[in-house]
């Protein structure tokens, strides 16, 4: 492996500056309060002011003609939690909130949130486009499980605007990236990539997971669909599983006939269309009438309280781990033994600009960085720290530490570990929110052993 | 009283630039004020519903039904279905074969259809014109509010009752409401 860490294109275009942000949503709240209020009035029958963990699978109707009426979806209201929950449908109304969404669905996990944002847009034979630099598990879930269910996808750099319009065929119903990936930290040209979706009128789906809201609003630069994995950063601790999609509430998903699951008579919902009936919530409950309720991914109530705890203190969390990965950053890039940094926030980054503009109050927490000892110094470096926790998450309070070459790329060779950017001398953190002293005295003993 | 629209200087019969993005969605925040709606749904009783579907499949069908859950009486206006019953109630041919009181006459019509429609509310005394989603005319919309009208353009009369009673977050959907308030404004 070269010792370039940064994913290299060519000459890149500059930014073009007449792509502005625009709130996609206007809220009468800043981004703090509706962290911690957005989703959760008192809760009327008991007043009990947060959020009580329903922990409940169905719901009493009031008589034959108010269970006719939730089921035909004619009346809003709870029947059993594979669908709708209390304290699940308080965090989407949050998340959909802090994104500037209309709408959301939470579901288990963040790959079960892609699954059901490809169901709900795909009909077997389509085609997507998705960026090459992705979190490998998502690479997994696009490029082997996806074609089985009749899925074909093209994986293109997300930087690179001749190569996403190349991709682009006359069968593409969605173009799908990470805001910033996982964990080679490319920060997704999302102007651009909003402006090619929009020429081809098809969405633009982008997993936020590693930014969260409090760092990018994909909304804002014109994404149609939001994904996390609200197991990293929303729920923060290292706790709960979880997954989310938000729907923006802008595509015309009736313009042309390219999305007859939204646009046209649903066989499986009875003829129901849901885009007419539901309007700018049409995606939304589309995905939880028919994908949720089809393929099973329910989020445990449980779960989604400790989410919901966890976003509320999202915006403190996200400003510490930004300024806990800087430092970290600038100790580990004056560090002998260490070869190279791909650590956004650092001027000399190939995504510095790209992250000024898209991410302005900070580049996350996750990141990859070399060792000039190659594969033996990685093993060492996880082995000798005693803080940093050597495991397989990011977006904890606690600091993490991985080794790719000798844990989730083992099976690799030397040259596909180098593609996916887990060459043997590559170690990933994801920075918590300990004191940063500390993070940077136990690396220090650990890389000088 | 004034305008629910927000108006544009350069042209007063236009409710909201095509070109804001925020002007497209409907629900944002702001455009009406949750008080104006509360009260359209407080005082109402009886909603003339011009464009009623007998297919329980159509839009308008989920919205009649919801609203009768609420306690409203809806009467539906359809020439093309006189003769039938929807939900129970006869359908009627126009707005001015309706004898009793009407509150709230909403519309599940082409925007062309509106200023018809608009002309009977006002000759039968309705005392609200509401567009349901997708639907606006701000010409008819001004010939209403000049006659005392009220008028709701591109919402859903079931979605924004979902929005102030709380009910449509059950669904995740974020109608940017936040209360430390036990009581709803509205169910
Ligand atoms: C960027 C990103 N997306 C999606 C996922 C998948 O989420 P989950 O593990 O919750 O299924 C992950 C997990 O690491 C991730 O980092």
């Amino acid at each position: 492996m070269s010792d370039t860490p940064q994913p290299g294109i060519g000459e890149q275009p500059p930014l073009d500056s007449s792509e502005t942000p625009e709130p996609a949503r206007r809220s009468r709240y800043g981004i703090e309060t509706r962290s911690i209020h957005a989703g959760s009035p008192p809760e009327p029958v008991t007043g009990a002011r947060n959020v009580p963990i329903f922990q409940t699978t169905a719901y009493v109707f009031e008589d034959a003609d108010h269970a006719a009426s939730l089921f035909d979806l004619q009346t809003f209201g709870y029947i059993y939690s594979r669908i709708t929950n209390p304290t699940v449908a308080a965090l989407e109304a949050r998340v959909a909130s802090l994104e500037g969404g209309r709408g959301a669905v939470a579901v288990a996990s963040g790959h079960a949130a892609q699954l059901v944002a490809f169901y709900t847009l795909l009909e077997p034979g389509d085609h997507f486009v998705g960026s090459r630099f992705l979190y490998g598990g998502s690479l997994t879930q696009l490029s082997h499980t996806f074609p089985r269910l009749g899925w074909q996808g093209t994986l293109v750099d997300p930087r690179d605007e001749a190569e996403v319009r190349a991709a682009i065929t006359p069968r593409t119903r969605l173009l799908f990236t990470e805001s910033l990936s996982n964990p080679a930290a490319v920060v997704a040209d999302l102007a651009m990539l909003a402006r090619v979706a929009r020429e081809h009128h098809i969405p633009l789906v982008v997993d936020n997971t590693m930014a969260s809201p409090i760092l990018c609003r994909p909304f804002e630069w014109g994404a149609d669909i939001v994904i996390h994995s609200m197991t990293k950063f929303l729920g923060g601790h290292g706790t709960s599983m979880g997954g989310v999609v938000v729907e923006s509430g802008r595509f015309d998903w009736s313009a042309d006939d390219r999305y007859p699951g939204l646009s046209r008579p649903d066989p499986a919902y009875h003829g129901l269309t849901f885009h007419e009936t539901f309007g700018d919530f049409g995606f939304t409950m589309k995905a939880r009438a028919v994908a949720l309720r089809d393929l099973g991914p329910a989020l445990s109530p449980t779960n989604a309280f400790h989410i919901l705890t966890g976003i509320e203190t999202l915006p403190l969390r996200m400003e510490r781990h930004v300024r806990n990965a800087e430092a970290v950053a600038r100790y580990l890039a004056a560090h002998p033994a260490v070869a190279w940094v791909s650590y956004p926030g650092l001027e000399d980054h190939e995504s510095h600009a790209r992250a000024a503009r898209y991410l302005p109050d900070g580049a996350g927490s996750v990141f990859t960085f070399g060792l000039t000892g190659g594969y033996e110094a990685g093993v060492r470096l996880v082995e000798g720290v005693e803080l940093w926790s050597h495991l397989a998450n990011v977006g904890d309070t606690r600091s993490l530490i991985i080794h790719p070459a000798s844990t989730t790329h083992r099976q690799l060779t030397d040259e596909q570990r180098t593609a996916a950017g887990a060459g043997n001398d590559v170690i990933r953190i994801s920075v918590g929110l300990e004191t940063a002293a500390d993070l940077i005295a136990d690396l220090d003993q650990a890389l000088t052993g | 009283m004034t305008s629910p629209i927000r108006m544009l200087e350069a042209d007063p019969g236009l409710a909201c630039d095509p070109a804001d993005p925020s002007c497209a969605v409907p629900g944002v925040a702001g455009e009406y004020a949750d008080d104006l709606l509360v009260g359209i749904y407080r005082s109402a009783r009886t909603v003339a519903m011009v464009g009623a579907s007998p297919n329980p499949m159509r839009p308008s069908y989920f919205v009649m039904k919801y609203l009768q859950r609420k306690g409203y009486r809806v009467i539906p206006v359809n020439p093309v279905a006189v003769g039938q019953a929807i939900l129970g109630e006869p359908v009627v041919a126009d707005l001015r074969d309706i004898t009793e009181p009407v509150d709230v006459v909403d519309v599940f019509r082409r925007p062309d259809a509106v200023p018809g429609i608009v002309d009977a509310a006002i000759a039968i005394g309705a005392k609200v014109v509401w567009m349901q989603l997708g639907i606006r005319n701000d010409i008819a919309a001004v010939t209403a509010e000049a006659a005392g009208l009220t008028v709701v353009q591109d919402r859903c009369m079931k979605i924004e009752y979902g929005r102030l009673s709380g009910e449509l977050a059950w669904s995740g959907i974020n109608g940017d409401r936040i209360t430390s308030k036990r009581q709803a404004l509205l169910g």
